[in-house]
């Protein structure tokens, strides 16, 4: 179990570097799909006794972070006839060593921080914390709306990385709380995106900028 | 109880959504509100409603939040009432059915029991209030709502990792996992310190983005400034309280930890930042309800600053969620019929407005003079209070600190407030008003203002007890 559980995590955080490394919104999009489909696997490799809340929780996570969401983004990029994150605020070269940077932050800081003593935090705790920096390093270079919002859905994912270890602490039906409120919250900006398109003819936040002291 | 209170609105939000009539579908809003109210007071006054199970359980904070925004939520739909049929020309489909949910998930943020619980509730209350800001459908409205639910959301994202981190400070000492409230705080003191304070940090930030505390308070003018009145209030009295909640909650768990003195040096500091920023962008502010914002801005601070002083100051603190809340109802549905009758809410356009709305005009000024602190409204009382806790325990940098940027905020404030109320209305207003006063838009704001008349001469004795019973609850003495 731990095997796969240590290749999933790589993979994952792969992924995060990948996200930085394209500028065509579309397949940052594919490429946190399938991060999210992979996640979705964690909370039943974690566990030894695999429970009915963890299969459940598990399938609404594979079918919301790997499909739905996906999709909806997917829609919404198609409504709004972009395709590429032009002029990020730093470059996808830089980014992408930014993101290093932040992998190996994350795992210097954990080494710093007492954690318990299972093997199963030591592998999961850095892959949350450089998965939720990667998630604002997207936030905060790049102006699309659209790509912030899967900056969020980064972070999101990071911090479902973590929940993993705490299942016992958060009953199912708070967890599936959890990923409806994500789930709302992606579907209520992929709205407001629309509507800004509409207003703007553009998707730069850069834009939004007339309310101001 | 807690089902009825958190499902009876959400029922009445499926009847509004299905309503075709737009001139209709407003009075379900007080058709929630009432009977929430009552079954608010209900649950206060009768033993043994105020447990459902081990995670819905309303203690004494949570009664007092549930109590405050019922209540202002309560004014506020009737105020709405006579809002929307003057926008008839806006669907208020989304409008109402979002406002009415907000008091269902404004419920459960106050019985969740379970710190998880409690995050998802307070996520629930930033998307159904995303859509209020935008009721204007102006590109500002947009701007407005994509920067509230974007900074909320990424705010609220660190507050579930705070909340993660406090569980996992149980799991590194060998307990078990747990968030539950009641648990965390018998558990307390053998709580991972490192995981505790980290946790501590990210949760303030996180439920400090909900309530706009400095420097996370960015979206806060522009929401507040682009949305009607009534939605200002809620966000002003009803959001930032449950946010507030939130905090003291965690607040309770450090205490009881023993980590008070490091929460504590934090949460001042924050608070001071608050006020001083609040106060800075107040000075000649010309924008009514961003005004209001800032000024919300600064009460989130005074509200942390009394939590940093603890125990001596947690009465006053309490009283001021109360008396903070319904105020802000006072001073934002009375700039929304100022803003409605001259078109405006800049004051390079109002003038007058004491004299072209006799009614909203004195409420606006009687709300400024409540707000920043004049005897004899209850803000007097509660902030008087905080000040005396702070003296209490020889913090007197904070009380010096607290008491001059408190004249700051009143002489900017009062600059605006006073150009918009006195001189004389632009001659084309004051021949053809857009709007005047009239009972129904009035009397929510006068009902909410002879409250707050009433707090700041007599506390009356249930109240007294009730703010007693959760200052014990969160370690203080009788």
């Amino acid at each position: 179990m731990e095997n796969i559980l240590n290749a999933l995590l790589v993979i994952i955080l792969m992924l995060n570097l990948f996200t930085l490394g394209t500028s065509r919104i579309q397949s940052v999009i594919h490429t946190v799909a399938i991060q999210g489909f992979l996640l979705g696997f964690l909370p039943l490799l974690v566990h030894e006794h695999i429970k009915f809340a963890s299969i459940a929780v598990s399938l609404t996570a594979i079918i919301l972070k790997g499909f739905v969401i996906p999709k909806m983004m997917s829609q919404a990029l198609r409504d709004a006839h972009i395709k590429r994150e032009v002029e990020p605020l730093i470059g996808i070269l830089p980014s992408m060593i930014l993101g290093a940077l932040a992998t190996i932050f994350a795992l210097l800081f954990t080494s710093q921080m007492p954690l318990s003593g299972d093997n199963v935090s030591k592998l999961i705790v850095p892959s949350s914390i450089a998965t939720i920096l990667i998630g604002f390093i997207i936030l905060t270079t790049r102006f699309k709306a659209l790509s912030q919002v899967i900056g969020y859905l980064i972070l999101e994912n990071g911090i479902f990385i973590f929940g993993i270890l705490l299942m016992e602490a958060m009953p199912m039906v708070i967890e599936m709380g959890v990923l409806l409120d994500l789930f709302v919250g992606i579907f209520v900006s992929c709205i407001i995106i629309s509507k800004i398109n509409q207003s703007f003819s553009s998707m730069d936040t850069r834009i939004l900028s007339s309310l101001k002291e | 109880m807690a089902y009825l209170l958190i499902f009876f609105p959400l029922f009445i939000t499926a009847i509004a959504a299905v309503i075709k009539s737009n001139r209709w579908r407003p009075l379900m809003l007080p058709l929630a509100s009432v009977p929430h109210f009552l079954m608010t007071i209900y649950t206060l006054i009768t033993p043994g409603m105020d447990i459902t199970n081990s995670s819905l359980k309303l203690d004494p904070p949570g009664k007092l939040i549930l109590l405050v925004v019922s209540t202002l939520f309560l004014f506020c739909s009737f105020y709405a009432v006579p809002y929307l049929r003057y926008r008839k020309e806006r669907k208020n489909r989304l409008f109402c059915s979002c406002l009415i949910t907000f008091l269902s998930t404004m419920s459960l943020v106050t019985w969740a029991q379970h710190l998880g619980m409690l995050w998802v509730a307070i996520e629930a209350t930033t998307l159904v209030t995303a859509p209020l800001i935008y009721f204007n459908h102006t590109q500002f409205s947009i701007e407005a709502m994509w920067k509230y639910l974007l900074v909320g959301s990424v705010g609220i994202a660190m507050a579930l990792l705070g909340t993660f981190f406090l569980a996992y400070a149980s799991i590194h000492v060998g307990l078990e996992a747990t968030l539950n409230y009641s648990t965390l705080i018998e558990n307390a003191p053998r709580l991972s310190k490192i995981w505790l304070h980290l946790a501590f940090i990210l949760l303030l930030i996180g439920y400090g983005t909900k309530m706009g505390l400095a420097p996370m308070h960015t979206w806060k003018p522009d929401a507040y400034g682009e949305s009607p009145g009534v939605v200002g209030a809620i966000f002003a009295g009803g959001i930032t309280s449950c946010a507030f909640l939130a905090l003291l909650r965690v607040y309770h768990i450090c205490y009881a930890a023993n980590e008070g003195s490091y929460v504590s040096r934090l949460l001042i500091f924050m608070g001071l930042l608050s006020m001083a920023v609040a106060a800075l962008f107040m000075i000649r502010q010309r924008d009514l309800k961003r005004m209001l914002a800032y000024s919300s801005i600064e009460h989130m601070g005074i509200l942390i600053i009394g939590l940093g002083i603890g125990v001596p100051a947690l009465f006053g603190t309490l009283l001021h969620v109360i008396t903070n809340g319904l105020t802000k109802g006072v001073l934002f549905l009375s700039v929304g019929n100022i803003h409605r009758a001259y078109g405006s809410k800049n004051i390079d356009h109002v003038h007058g407005a004491l004299r072209l709305l006799p009614l909203s005009g004195t409420m606006f000024l009687a709300g400024f003079l409540a707000i920043t602190g004049s005897p004899p409204f209850g803000p007097f009382v509660s902030e008087f209070a905080i000040l005396n806790g702070a003296f209490s325990v020889n913090k007197y940098w904070v009380g010096g600190g607290y008491l001059a940027l408190l004249m700051l905020v009143f002489i900017g404030m009062g600059a605006t407030v006073l150009s918009a109320i006195q001189g004389v209305a632009p001659g084309d207003i004051s021949e053809k008003p857009k709007f005047r006063d009239g009972l129904t838009t009035g009397a929510p704001i006068l009902g909410l203002m002879v409250i707050v008349l009433i707090l700041g001469i007599y506390i009356p004795t249930p109240l007294q007890e009730l703010i007693n019973d959760a200052v014990v609850f969160l370690g203080g003495q009788r």
